[in-house]
């Protein structure tokens, strides 16, 4: 009987033990296996817009209005923005570059760490707040409101028409919006630079040629296309596949900004270890 | 098909008894739900079929895997004669095609006006059509459904009766063989509901489309269909014409048109108070 018992409570124990155990098991087979799923789903997403992006009918209309909304409207942000840094960016150097005498050094060290990185990052995140969330809550909206459905009944293909021009034109006009923030941003920097001295625009643009090298531009340029690729595919992939339901149209949209700009981080390391491997 | 309930249908709208669509046993469960569990029902050429039932009975479900939105599980669904597990893409297309559906809530493009939410499918099926008949179509479209002064209005410019009425629109520009209404006159007043019911009769004269109505308005359904077709825990449970269901000695068919009469009365009397409350009673009773 004794024996019955203290097996009984060894079962026990035993069984309370393992309980936290299985939960977390639980939890963390769940969390793993949502995160593959949800990986394997956006590269099918991915497999899919090149497959139907080569495919003809071309949407050229609706790519021209995606680009103007996506990239012209996108301006003023990036004005405001590219101008701040620049100008925040020299105020902050100059006091750092005063105690070694090397106060010229500003304009030039302003436009590397502009152009190389700060600038395309930078403007990648604000893209990814403005054009990925609004991505994602228009094709969540629609989805809810079953306009992407209407549009598969009408035989048209809405993949097509909604996710492959978004994805372009976010691909395209990502790379433009960062020259012209870089340039804003220069133009800040010479402001930033002319506060507490006086420097032409001559010398400052010539000060910044110098530093710069071709090496410097080309990755950051590259790069920036595979930042709007991902944005483009985040936030169609988010809204397109958003829940049914106006709490879908939130998620898809908050989801979108989140993965977009945790996409960007990761494509620039990689981006940065791909260039250093270059680099001599 | 529940006995006591079957009746024969009323085949005074059918022409020679050509079935358009055919559904043999079909199932569709999402997870473990299971919505549609046997279903068995033929649609045919030129008659108006209403489907009734309680929410969530798989009315929905059921048209949206006519119309290839929703994959069924199992069981044979048959379009113009030819069976869609066995076709193809491009022959699922064409059959798609020669379907029109009308959705819920319309379903219109929100960031489109009016004319291009007509032009929309248009310029995809009719590719080489010229710019004017295209033009003439729209307008011709819009004329058939009276909204020819909205055409450069947003659709969140128009009442939920006119969104309704464009939907229809848009959905008959193509000119379908088979038209699929989910739940019509939902959220719209008795008089526009009345509207909407006496259009999709006019379409079905018109056009001689042959139709599915998903509703749960009783006044809808006596007024658009040849026959109707009840739903009960997926199953088809009743079939016949509206007289004839209204009739019937199955105490669930009875209490399921009473109770739909009884909402409609409450309904009425809340939103139209100027109606005449006799006219109301009249109403309720069969």
């Amino acid at each position: 009987m004794e024996n019955i018992i203290t097996n009984k409570s060894q079962n026990e124990n035993q069984e309370a033990e393992s309980a936290p155990d299985k939960i977390s098991e639980t939890v963390y087979n769940s969390i793993f296996s949502r995160f593959f799923l949800e990986t394997a789903s956006i590269a099918m997403f991915t497999g899919r817009f090149f497959k139907e992006a080569f495919k003809p009918p071309y949407e050229f209309n609706e790519l021209l209005k995606q680009s103007f909304s996506i990239g012209y409207k996108s301006l003023p942000l990036v004005s405001i923005t590219g101008f701040i840094i620049g100008l925040v960016l020299t105020i902050q150097t100059r006091p750092t570059l005063a105690k070694f005498g090397a106060e010229s050094w500003a304009p030039g060290m302003v436009a590397v760490s502009l152009i190389r990185e700060i600038g395309p990052v930078i403007t990648a995140l604000i893209f990814a707040g403005k054009v990925g969330s609004g991505i994602g809550a228009e094709l969540a909206s629609m989805n809810v409101t079953e306009q992407i459905d209407a549009m598969q009944v009408s035989c048209s293909n809405p993949f097509k028409y909604l996710v492959v021009t978004r994805v372009l034109a976010a691909t395209l006009m990502l790379p433009l919006l960062v020259i012209y923030s870089d340039a804003v941003g220069l133009l800040g920097s010479f402001v930033g630079v002319n506060l507490k001295g006086s420097v032409s625009l001559h010398l400052f643009m010539t000060q910044i040629f110098h530093s710069l090298e071709f090496y410097d531009m080309y990755p950051a340029f590259l790069k920036t296309f595979f930042f709007g690729f991902s944005i483009g595919i985040v936030g169609c992939y988010k809204g397109y596949n958003s829940n049914k339901g106006t709490e879908g149209v939130g998620k898809a949209a908050n989801s979108a900004v989140v993965f977009a700009s945790l996409m960007v981080f990761l494509i620039d390391m990689i981006a940065v270890q791909i260039t250093s491997l270059f680099q001599k | 098909m529940a006995d006591d309930t079957s009746v024969k249908p009323n085949t005074d709208d059918k022409q020679n008894d050509i079935a358009v669509i055919e559904m043999e046993h079909l199932k569709k469960s999402f997870e473990t739900n299971q919505v549609l569990r046997d279903i068995n029902m033929k649609v045919y050429k030129g008659e108006n079929l209403v489907i009734l039932g309680k929410s969530g009975t798989g009315k929905s479900v059921l048209i949206k895997c006519i119309v290839g939105l929703i994959d069924y599980d199992a069981g044979k669904l048959v379009i113009f004669g030819k069976d869609v597990a066995e076709q193809n893409q491009k022959e699922l297309i064409e059959i798609r095609k020669r379907i029109g559906f009308l959705f819920q809530n319309s379903a219109l493009y929100d960031s489109m006006t009016v004319r291009e939410n007509l032009e929309f499918p248009l310029k995809r099926q009719l590719k080489k059509t010229p710019k004017d008949e295209i033009d003439k179509l729209v307008k011709e479209a819009l004329d058939n459904v009276g909204l020819a002064d909205t055409i450069d209005k947003m659709p969140s410019e128009l009442s939920g009766g006119m969104r309704k009425r464009l939907g229809l629109a848009r959905t008959l520009i193509l000119k379908p063989e088979i038209m699929l209404y989910d739940e019509p006159t939902t959220g719209l007043d008795p008089i526009t509901s009345r509207e909407i019911s006496k259009l999709i009769q006019e379409v079905q004269t018109k056009y001689d489309t042959s139709s599915i109505i998903i509703t749960h308005d009783i006044e809808c359904a006596k007024l658009t269909a040849s026959r109707i077709v009840v739903l009960k825990d997926g199953i088809c449970a009743a079939e016949g014409s509206y007289a004839e269901l209204e009739n019937s000695t199955d105490e669930w068919i009875k209490s399921f048109f009473f109770i739909i009469n009884l909402d409609k009365f409450y309904e009425r009397v809340i939103w139209k108070k100027e109606l005449r409350i006799k006219s109301d009673w009249e109403y309720l009773l069969p």
